[in-house]
């Protein structure tokens, strides 16, 4: 403990010639250099392009970013949006069909043969097995007809046949995010691509699609213990907005979801003022620019979609979940705090940066280091998502033999501690080091910075915003960080989720110690 | 954050093959291909810098890499020697070494001074272990590279190991221990992978409480003493004046003995004994099902022609593992596979595919007869050109930033791989013939060979397991064994 004591005095002091550094390097690749290497358009359509000039290597990345996601679905469809962004890679009336004109008329007949049989199937009375056999065999019968126009997974492999590497895409519940990174001469190959599924998209093989996407959920939730927990969590956290919901689709409602909901989907969400996408490479964006934008103005126009309206009212009493199953165990809690736009933002970074960030931090140094409780402890934010009033959450592993009792008592201790006492003048140098640190190491990576550009450009309207965010992370004061931690971090305001592990129902074959 | 694909980051080379398997007869009709008809214009001319290579007297290597982009420095030392050497009746030393390494710290500052000195400058020094090597890695704004250089070379020369970070690190061993029969994925791997290399091989032996529990301060002291006389290979990168980083370098390295030569391993395996095996999990609703055999080892001059056949099996969106069980059939969302060739072992052949419970059967049928299908569906002029074409046409993504540069030159230099490897493996790649891949299926794909591991949900596999007629069902006991006496582990 001497050793550490003399340190922090030590360490107080090179702090500020630390700030110096940092700030040196922050000049050399600040926002001037980047408004230089960065062009921005906004096409009639409302569909926002970003070029930025990176041309270290021969190589593109992009992001198309879409400003809707699984909080948007419809009451009923939970699940939808992601439903949809498995849709966007199966191709376009040119691409993935040998026939689109009949294949349109096939289509049209398997939503029939699916309406009727799902009428059937949800019949609360007098259901006719019978007939709902009749039923399943007619869509199973037009899927076939259907697919034999189809040339499966051809979007897609094009895309890889052009070097397309990483190409995946996200669905969270705030956004929806499409990526690939690809050789700089298929520029214009990929415009074609990405702006005819954006505004193209042919729901084939829908429902063979949304098995794939319930084969998903099975392994991401159902089958995961912590998966689980987190599912009831987030349910039991949030009683009127969209995040409480489950975010791939609880069962019954994801395993209905029609192709005709999820092209509704498209049609109000996917138009252009909906819509930010960055290119981030070795590209020249003089010549580009114009030719992404012919493509890029294929997007149906249209102004943003209304928001939600849906504010999830002020939680006024304390609300735990207990799973007891034989897994080990674990525990979470959160509380409520504000969107990405509350003035206090930063300073919920700063307040995950102290409690979380490294070895230094007070959750590991406390739980895991001193007391010795806990495999990890971490507290983060915001969660689930960012674009709506959210959640702060702690969580912490148990060590053998320890129980979530321990931990959220652990836990409690170290938030009293933020109330009661101002974080050191050490602790907010080093977010504030940290954070401007991470920023500059971001930047050179091409995927990474045309996520964060379209990502800004979205949130904020302006990707300047992500290096202007810094002026409000250096705004952070220990007043600021006492003043949220006593607002937000009190009991009515908290969930808490837990596993406690139940014995086995027959006796451990060896000998006893297990949980 | 959902994934649509989860096997496109993990596998070899992203894929794509020929959906007229699926449907033979369609080709003919279609398709304007309105994006054959956008032009593809030559590739801007690139030359990736290659790292500075120098060799001192005593034999270390050491690779310098300028980068001016941004104001960092990044180093590493990699050391030859790692779980796969170590003691058996210490599994999970080289995990414990690790961590303790860096979380004791040096004679001059210790884990947690070092912790705070380094978090206040948003610089890291970081010490890990692997299967067949250990390393140390530091990275910093430019402006405290020096003094972050010069703790790491304290913590690579002068560590002091602490009987209070190895407990520490024990205990975290333990949770990991205790927790990994939550985690279907890593129960299927895990066991997937005993039953190609045996249970008790270096390459599968699992730490446990009784080995962790062994582990002193003697034998971290030892392995590291002995770890250090190794071949090391230094690797830097960043924003730094080659001449005088070469100077110091040198000053930090060309003092130590010569470095003695690795004795060469003679891993021999039988590969798995075919069959069923099975593994109850009662709290999933998923299965995870590997079919698995033994793979190669990439000095084989079959590798190139492998990475193709991996390409048209199971290596991404086009391959016939997704195209039929996941586009066509609807069985899975994870669904993959293909050969493993690691540098200097053999590696295995490995097919993946989960889903629920109740289809099970058909599903492990289906990507069974895919793998079958290598010999007996024909592979495809069509086929080999979109397997060639994704692998080619996405190669550069290996070499596009100078950071993956020095680390391929590394670990060439590692596993004792010529320099120019990466330029001989793509002229290998380019010559991959169809009689080349077919001659291939036939040499490496034996279905008789493979054995199948289910974990999952036994109530819910209906049909179950003998469905699938390849004799009795082995089960798998995958109780986690507890020391005698509870704590022993501390």
């Amino acid at each position: 403990m001497h050793n550490r004591a003399s340190l922090w005095f030590w360490k107080s002091f090179s702090l500020m010639l630390l700030a110096a550094t940092a700030l040196t390097a922050a000049r050399a690749q600040d926002l001037k250099s980047f408004e230089q290497k960065i062009t921005t358009k906004v096409l009639p359509n409302g569909l926002t392009l970003i070029i930025c000039e990176r041309p270290e290597a021969p190589v593109f990345s992009y992001t198309t970013f879409v400003d809707a996601g699984d909080v948007n679905d419809p009451s009923g469809e939970s699940g939808l949006a992601h439903m949809f962004e498995h849709l966007a890679f199966k191709g376009t009336s040119e691409i993935g069909t040998t026939d689109y004109a009949a294949e349109k008329v096939a289509l049209e007949k398997v939503e029939q043969a699916n309406n009727a049989y799902e009428a059937e199937y949800l019949k609360p009375v007098g259901r006719d097995p019978k007939k709902l056999e009749e039923l399943h065999k007619a869509f199973v019968d037009a899927q076939a007809e259907a697919h034999k126009y189809v040339i499966p997974n051809q979007f897609t492999e094009v895309a890889d046949a052009n070097g397309a590497n990483g190409l995946n895409a996200e669905t969270g519940l705030d956004s929806t995010q499409f990526y690939w990174s690809m050789p700089e001469n298929r520029l214009e190959l990929w415009a074609w691509l990405e702006s005819s599924r954006l505004a193209d998209t042919v729901a084939r093989e829908f429902y063979k699609e949304r098995d794939v996407v319930i084969e998903e959920r099975r392994m991401r939730t159902d089958s995961d213990p912590v998966g689980r927990l987190t599912e009831q969590f987030l349910a039991t956290a949030y009683v009127a907005h969209n995040y409480g919901r489950s975010s791939i689709g609880w069962p019954s409602e994801v395993s209905q979801i029609t192709a005709t909901e999820a092209l509704a989907f498209h049609k109000k969400y996917y138009v252009g003022g909906d819509i930010v996408v960055s290119v981030v490479g070795d590209v020249d964006a003089k010549t580009a620019m114009p030719m992404l934008e012919k493509y890029f103005s294929k997007v149906p126009g249209g102004p943003k979609p209304e928001d939600m309206t849906t504010v999830e009212p002020k939680q006024f009493a304390e609300k735990s979940v207990v799973i007891r199953e034989q897994t080990q165990p674990f525990y979470i809690e959160g509380y409520h705090r504000p969107s990405y736009r509350d003035p206090d933002d930063a300073v919920y970074d700063a307040i995950q940066d102290i409690m979380s960030n490294g070895r230094v931090s007070r959750m590991y140094r406390s739980l895991v280091e001193q007391q010795q409780i806990a495999a990890e402890a971490e507290g983060f934010s915001p969660y689930p998502g960012d674009k709506y009033p959210s959640l702060f959450a702690f969580y912490a592993v148990p060590l053998p033999g320890h129980t979530p009792a321990e931990m959220r008592d652990a836990i409690h201790k170290e938030i009293d501690k933020l109330k009661t006492a101002d974080v050191t003048d050490a602790e907010l140098a080093m977010f504030k080091t940290r954070a401007r640190a991470d920023l500059l190491r971001g930047l050179a990576d091409n995927q990474g910075l045309a996520n964060a550009l379209a990502e800004y450009q979205t949130r904020y309207g302006d990707w300047r915003e992500l290096f202007l965010q810094l002026d409000a992370v250096d705004k952070v004061t220990k007043a600021d960080i006492r003043r949220v931690a006593n607002q937000v971090f009190v009991a009515s305001n908290r969930t808490s989720a837990e596993i406690d592990t139940e014995a086995p129902a027959t006796a451990a074959k060896n000998d006893g110690g297990a949980q | 954050m959902k994934k649509l694909n989860r096997f496109s980051a993990a596998s070899l080379l992203a894929g794509a093959l020929l959906s007229s398997l699926a449907t033979p007869a369609l080709l003919c009709a279609q398709q304007s291909k309105p994006w054959e008809h956008i032009p593809i214009p030559k590739l801007h001319a690139f030359n990736p810098q290659q790292p500075k290579r120098i060799e001192l007297k005593n034999g270390i290597v050491v690779f310098l890499q300028e980068d001016h982009e941004l104001p960092f420095i990044s180093g590493s030392v990699l050391i030859p020697g790692g779980e796969r050497d170590a003691d058996t009746s210490k599994a999970g030393l080289i995990d414990l070494y690790g961590q303790a390494w860096r979380t004791s710290g040096t004679t001059k500052m210790d884990g947690d001074a070092m912790d705070d000195f380094l978090e206040a400058r948003a610089a890291h020094i970081e010490t890990g272990g692997d299967i067949d090597s250990t390393a140390v890695s530091w990275d910093s704004l430019k402006g405290d590279a020096d003094q972050v250089f010069d703790l790491a070379m304290d913590l690579l020369f002068h560590p002091k190991f602490s009987a209070e970070k190895l407990q520490l690190a024990q205990q975290q061993e333990a949770a990991g221990i205790v927790r990994r029969n939550d985690d279907e994925a890593g129960i299927a791997g895990r066991e997937a992978e005993k039953l190609i290399y045996g249970a008790n091989s270096p390459y599968t032996r699992q730490p446990e409480l009784a080995t962790i529990g062994k582990v002193t301060l003697a034998d971290l002291e030892a392995w590291h003493d002995r770890s250090l006389k190794g071949k090391l290979i230094v690797g830097i990168s960043g924003d730094f004046d080659p001449v005088a980083m070469e100077a110091k370098v040198r000053a930090a390295f060309e003092g130590l003995p010569q470095v003695e030569a690795a004795a060469p391993r003679h891993d021999e395996f039988a590969g798995p004994t075919p069959g069923v095996y099975f593994i109850d999990k009662n709290d999933v609703n998923q299965s995870n099902v590997e079919i698995v055999g033994l793979g190669t080892d990439r000095h084989n001059p079959d590798v190139p022609t492998l990475a193709v056949l991996d390409e048209i099996l199971g290596g991404g969106f086009g391959s016939r593992l997704f195209q039929k069980v996941r586009t066509e059939l609807g069985l899975a969302y994870a669904v993959g596979g293909g050969f493993g060739a690691p540098y200097d072992h053999q590696g295995t052949f490995r097919a993946e595919v989960l889903t629920k419970s109740a289809s099970t059967v058909d599903a492990t049928k289906a990507t069974m007869a895919e793998i079958d299908g290598l010999n007996t569906k024909p592979i495809t002029e069509d086929e080999l050109k979109r397997a060639k074409d994704n692998i080619l046409n996405s190669f550069l993504f290996r070499y596009d930033t100078k950071g993956k540069v020095l680390d391929e030159r590394e670990k060439l230099e590692f596993y004792g791989y010529p320099a120019d490897y990466l330029e001989t493996y793509h002229a290998a790649l380019e010559k991959v013939t169809l009689a080349d891949v077919t001659a291939a299926a036939k040499k490496y794909i034996h279905p008789e060979k493979l054995a199948i591991l289910v974990v999952g949900n036994g109530s819910e596999i209906k049909p179950g397991l003998d469905d699938l007629k390849m004799g009795a069902v082995h089960p798998v006991d995958i109780t986690i064994p507890m020391p005698a006496q509870p704590g022993a582990a501390k």
